[in-house]
Formats: structure tokens, C-alpha cells, sequence
């Protein structure tokens, strides 16, 4: 697109996807509260002063104080102005303001994601790898049937699976909640075995084309040790389709961490942006949804950001 | 963005040619006898999915219920039969409304080029700003419980996986010699399109279309699964999963069946191209 830096144009164009993304949400969440049935001024006027102590003068001055007698597009704009000063509101069901809620929740689901990351990256890599060195056989055929299988299921039905195995029948580990770190493997583990599923043939697949390639031969020939080659050769050039395919993997994690926290009954922002759908607490929804949004944005940078690092030639585009 | 913004919801395996071999064999088998069962079950069974005999409630299976009853007495296997044919038209018409105009517009993008190009290239990258799910669940959440929202969340995300796809193949097919002396020749552009670009982008187009179909009908049972989707007592797969998880001791055998016969759709699905194998 730019002729700049291309540093600068990832960082551009990711800014760019960010500001995409707070404007889905916030129009997506305005339409939210106008498809609310009933009258608005009345439902804010009930949550502020209670049920009992709320008549039409009050569902009156909040419908002036908040502009609720205007045309929906002046509400609209005025909506998106707060969302750009970063404004988020109170939670419609617990008064406390969004902000502080998702502070709390953003712990506990790079929790979960780490964990998951981590347990995908110590099943696939070792796995990829093995299979990888002898194409077609036994062990790539086995792992490849495996992988087949294990991306069919679905995580929430992995997760079911896997609380039923583990948890209910061999008591071995908590069902939900989190209460202390081994409430954390069978959350992340769902998680984790579902990247692996895709990774490992990811890893599989670049270890071939790097033990195929030309110039692994040719740095052979030239004198270079297997360990040498593997070091300075193969182990760049066959993690750059890897780190890329994280980058795929983040919009499955994020989408994963939204089931699987609400599976698991685990306290952070995929279970909180459920239960807010819910319970049509659209503040918290916004809230919610955008920092999953604007994380999974800054994921991406990062990818782009360590694709250049690895690949030269990406550089000096 | 960049051309490797990631979309999730198929992942990787889209632009490998499709090959014979027993996997897609069998997957094609699977899948028009899965096809099968949902157009003719529930009428062969007849007995009505959400009808409840609470005295028989939780039953092994007999004669009279193949599969055995849920907590509410509800027949098993009229509710599995129904609730496959809720997903497999749910995702056989996503898959048509995405696809079509996903092809279409590709097509268009590549023909025109110029700001065409560049209006619609923005706006499928604006839908892969958010992870495919998240904007399911929030067009899901503007009309709680309704089977069209759903269906247009999901119809939206997905299309833009064959506009990216027929657009960048599009591209370079139409910039071949032998597309040129067509048009030399004076050929139409429905010749061109036919007989050029369709037999190249046609098995990558059925690739998506199967992960496509697949996705849609994972995210429908997810959905269903954490109350966000298609309403109970609708027999939906995810939606059975939720109400039979709290039965699990008493009897396994019920929440392991639908969640069977989604993983066994998908899996027919994935093989039915081929899976994910590559090389």
C-alpha cells in the first residue's frame, strides 16, 4: 500500500484494522440497545433509582440528560464519540464500570491463551517434527489420521469430552472455575490440542520442504555439519511458515477462548462477553467484544512484526 | 491488510488441489448417508422431536426408541434426525449465499481492477478484522434465539473466504496468454469465465465450501451450547449437549450422541475434500 518503511505500513495498517474493529462493535452494540424491546429512558431510570422509586419524570430527565429523545443518528454519533474517548460505561446488570470488570477478566484468559499456546507448541512442534523427517511414513500417516480427527471436533464438544474423561469418571482434575492452577489444564488442554490438530502438519509440512530444499544440499556440499545446517538453515526457514500460521491460529484462539472459558465456567473476557449477551448487558458486550477485537488486532501485529524479523527479504520490501 | 490476514474459520488447506483416495471416498460416502438419514429420517420415525413423556424419561434404547429417550422423555433419535437436518440446511444454505456472491464479486474484482477492486478488497479485509465467531455472536446477540441471524452472521463471514480466494486466482488466470487471445478472438466473457478460470478455481471453491459448511456447522451448535444460539426446545445439536450435560452419570450414552453426530458431519465434511492432507 505505502512506499514507507514497511515496518511502519504493518504498524499502519494494523491501526487501521483496530479502528475497524471499534467501530464494528460499536455499531453492532447500538443496534444491540435499539432492538432492546421497551422503552430505554425506562430501563436506565429503573436500574439507576430501583424499580419502586422510578416514575415517568425520572424515565423523563434520563431521556434528556442522555440524549435519548434524539434522532438515532445524532445517538449513534454520540455513541461512538465515547467509544473514542474511551468511555465504556457501567455494566447495566452490576453498576460497576466496565473498565474495572475486564481489567480483572483480561488476567485470567491470557492465562487460559498462554497455557493453551504453550501446550499446543509442546504436542506439535516435537510431533511435526518426527513426522516431518520421514514423509509417508508410519508415524506421518498415524499423526495425520489423528490430526484429521481431532479437527473435527469442536473444542466446547473436546472440552465436554475431555471433563468427562478426566474430571467426572478418573477424578482427577477440577470441572470449573478456577480456584488454583490445576483448575487450568483441562481449559487450556481443550484449547491447546485443538491448535495442535492444524500446527503439527503445519511444522510437518515446512520440515519437509526444508530437508527437500536446494540449498540445505548445497550448504551440505559446501562442508557444513547437519547440526550447523540444521541451526543456521533449517530452523529459519522452516519456522517462517510456522510463525505465520500462528498468526491463522490467533482468530482460533480468540473464538476458542470465548467457548471454552464458557464451557469451563472459567472467570475471564470469553466467559464474561457470553454471559453479557445473556443477559443484555450491552455495556459489557461493547467492553468485551472490543478487547477481544483490539486484542486479536495486536496479536497480529506481533506476527508481523517477528515475520520480518525472521525473513530478511521481508525487510527490505 | 496484508494477504495473509488470517481468517480462522478455514483454515490453511484451501488452495491444495483435491485428490483422489480413500479418504474422500469414505467422506462422500458418510456424507450422502448423513444427507440420506436427514431428508428421510424424521418422516420413516415419525414420532414428533419435542414431544415430551416425562414417565419416559431417560430410557435406554428399545424397540420403540431406537436411541433411547432425554431427561424430558423426548426421543432421541427424532431429536438427533431433526436437529441434523437444522445444521446441514443451515450450512448448505450459508454455503450457497456465501459462495455465490463470494465467487461472483472475486470474479468481478479481478475482471475490473481499479477502484472496484480496491472498494471490495476493503471491505472483505474490514470482516476479517474480528474473528469470524466473535462477529457471529454479536449479529447473534441483536436478535436473541433467531435462526436468521445466525444464518446471515455466518453467511457474512464466510463469503469472504471465496472472494479472496477467486479474486487472487481470478488475477493471475486472466492475465495469461491464452485469456488474452481468447479476447483477441473475440470470445465473450461467459466463454472466458467457463472455459478458462471455472475448471482452475473449481476444486479450491469446493475445498471452502466443505471447511465452509463444516465451520457453519460448528459455530451453530457452539452457539446452541452456550445459550447464545438457536433457542431450546428447538432439537439442535449443541443445544441437546447442554441439556444433556447435567445427566452424564445417569447416562453417558445421551450426551455422547450428539456430540457424535456433529463430529461425524464434520468429519465427512473435511475428508469428503480430501482432509487436510497437502502433500
Amino acid at each position: 500500500m505505502t512506499s514507507a518503511h514497511p515496518l511502519f505500513s504493518a504498524f499502519l495498517q494494523r491501526g487501521l484494522q483496530a479502528l475497524i474493529v471499534a467501530v464494528i462493535v460499536g455499531v453492532v452494540s447500538f443496534t444491540m440497545m435499539q432492538a432492546l424491546p421497551g422503552d430505554a429512558a425506562y430501563r436506565i431510570a429503573a436500574g439507576r433509582y430501583g424499580y419502586d422509586m422510578m416514575d415517568a419524570a425520572a424515565a423523563e430527565t434520563v431521556r434528556n440528560e442522555l440524549g435519548l429523545n434524539q434522532h438515532w443518528s445524532i445517538q449513534l454519533i454520540s455513541w461512538l464519540s465515547a467509544l473514542a474517548q474511551f468511555d465504556l460505561g457501567r455494566s447495566l446488570v452490576y453498576g460497576t464500570p466496565v473498565v474495572d470488570e475486564i481489567a480483572t477478566q483480561l488476567g485470567y484468559s491470557l492465562l487460559l491463551a498462554g497455557g493453551a499456546v504453550l501446550i499446543s507448541i509442546i504436542i506439535a512442534v516435537p510431533v511435526g517434527v518426527v513426522a516431518g523427517l520421514k514423509p509417508g511414513g508410519a508415524i506421518d500417516r498415524l499423526t495425520l489420521g489423528v490430526s484429521i480427527l481431532l479437527r473435527a471436533i469442536p473444542s466446547f464438544a473436546l472440552g465436554v469430552v475431555l471433563v468427562l474423561v478426566f474430571a467426572v469418571q478418573m477424578r482427577l482434575l477440577p470441572v470449573a472455575g478456577f480456584r488454583g492452577l490445576e483448575h487450568l489444564i483441562l481449559p487450556s488442554l481443550t484449547l491447546g490440542l485443538g491448535l495442535a490438530a492444524v500446527s503439527n502438519r503445519v511444522v510437518r509440512d515446512s520440515v519437509v520442504e526444508a530437508l527437500g530444499s536446494e540449498w540445505r544440499l548445497f550448504s551440505r556440499t559446501k562442508g557444513l555439519s547437519a547440526r550447523r545446517t540444521a541451526t543456521r538453515h533449517i530452523l529459519r526457514n522452516a519456522s517462517l511458515p510456522v510463525v505465520t500460521y500462528v498468526g491463522v491460529q490467533m482468530a482460533y484462539l480468540i473464538e476458542g477462548v470465548v467457548i471454552v472459558e464458557a464451557v469451563f465456567a472459567w472467570p475471564g473476557i470469553g466467559h464474561a462477553l457470553v454471559h453479557a449477551i445473556f443477559n443484555r448487558d450491552i455495556a459489557m458486550v461493547q467492553g468485551t467484544a472490543l478487547t477481544l477485537g483490539l486484542i486479536y488486532v495486536l496479536l497480529n501485529l506481533f506476527i508481523d512484526v517477528a515475520c520480518r524479523l525472521i525473513d530478511p527479504r521481508m525487510r527490505s520490501q | 491488510m496484508t494477504d495473509q490476514s488470517p481468517t480462522a474459520l478455514t483454515a490453511t488447506v484451501a488452495h491444495s488441489r483435491i485428490k483422489p483416495g480413500y479418504p474422500r471416498i469414505i467422506g462422500l460416502l458418510l456424507l450422502a448417508l448423513l444427507i440420506f438419514c436427514a431428508l428421510i429420517g424424521p418422516d420413516l420415525i415419525g414420532v414428533d422431536p419435542v414431544k415430551q413423556q416425562l414417565l419416559e424419561a431417560r430410557q435406554s434404547p428399545s424397540a420403540e426408541h431406537l436411541l433411547g429417550t432425554d431427561h424430558l422423555g423426548r426421543d432421541m433419535a427424532a431429536r438427533l434426525l431433526s436437529g441434523s437436518q437444522l445444521s446441514l440446511s443451515l450450512a448448505f444454505l450459508s454455503v450457497l449465499t456465501a459462495g455465490l456472491p463470494g465467487t461472483a464479486l472475486g470474479v468481478l474484482a479481478a475482471w475490473r481492477g481499479g477502484w472496484t477492486d480496491r472498494l471490495l478488497t476493503n471491505i472483505s479485509d474490514a470482516i476479517l478484522a474480528l474473528p469470524g465467531l466473535l462477529l457471529v455472536l454479536m449479529l447473534a446477540a441483536i436478535s436473541p434465539g433467531s435462526w436468521w441471524a445466525l444464518y446471515v452472521g455466518i453467511s457474512l463471514t464466510l463469503w469472504v473466504e471465496y472472494f479472496r480466494y477467486t479474486r487472487q486466482r481470478a488475477r493471475i488466470v486472466l492475465a495469461e496468454p491464452a485469456v488474452e487471445a481468447s479476447r483477441l478472438l473475440g470470445f465473450s466473457p461467459r466463454l472466458i469465465i467457463l472455459r478458462h478460470l471455472a475448471p482452475e478455481i473449481g476444486p479450491g471453491l469446493l475445498t471452502i465450501a466443505a471447511f465452509g459448511a463444516a465451520t457453519a456447522m460448528t459455530a451453530v451448535a457452539a452457539l446452541g451450547f452456550i445459550s447464545v444460539g438457536v433457542r431450546p426446545p428447538t432439537a439442535e445439536w449443541g443445544v441437546m449437549m447442554a441439556e444433556l450435560l447435567p445427566y452424564w452419570r445417569e447416562a453417558p450414552f445421551l450426551i455422547l450422541q450428539p456430540v457424535f453426530c456433529l463430529v461425524l458431519t464434520v468429519l465427512a465434511l473435511h475428508l469428503s475434500v480430501g482432509g487436510m492432507q497437502r502433500k
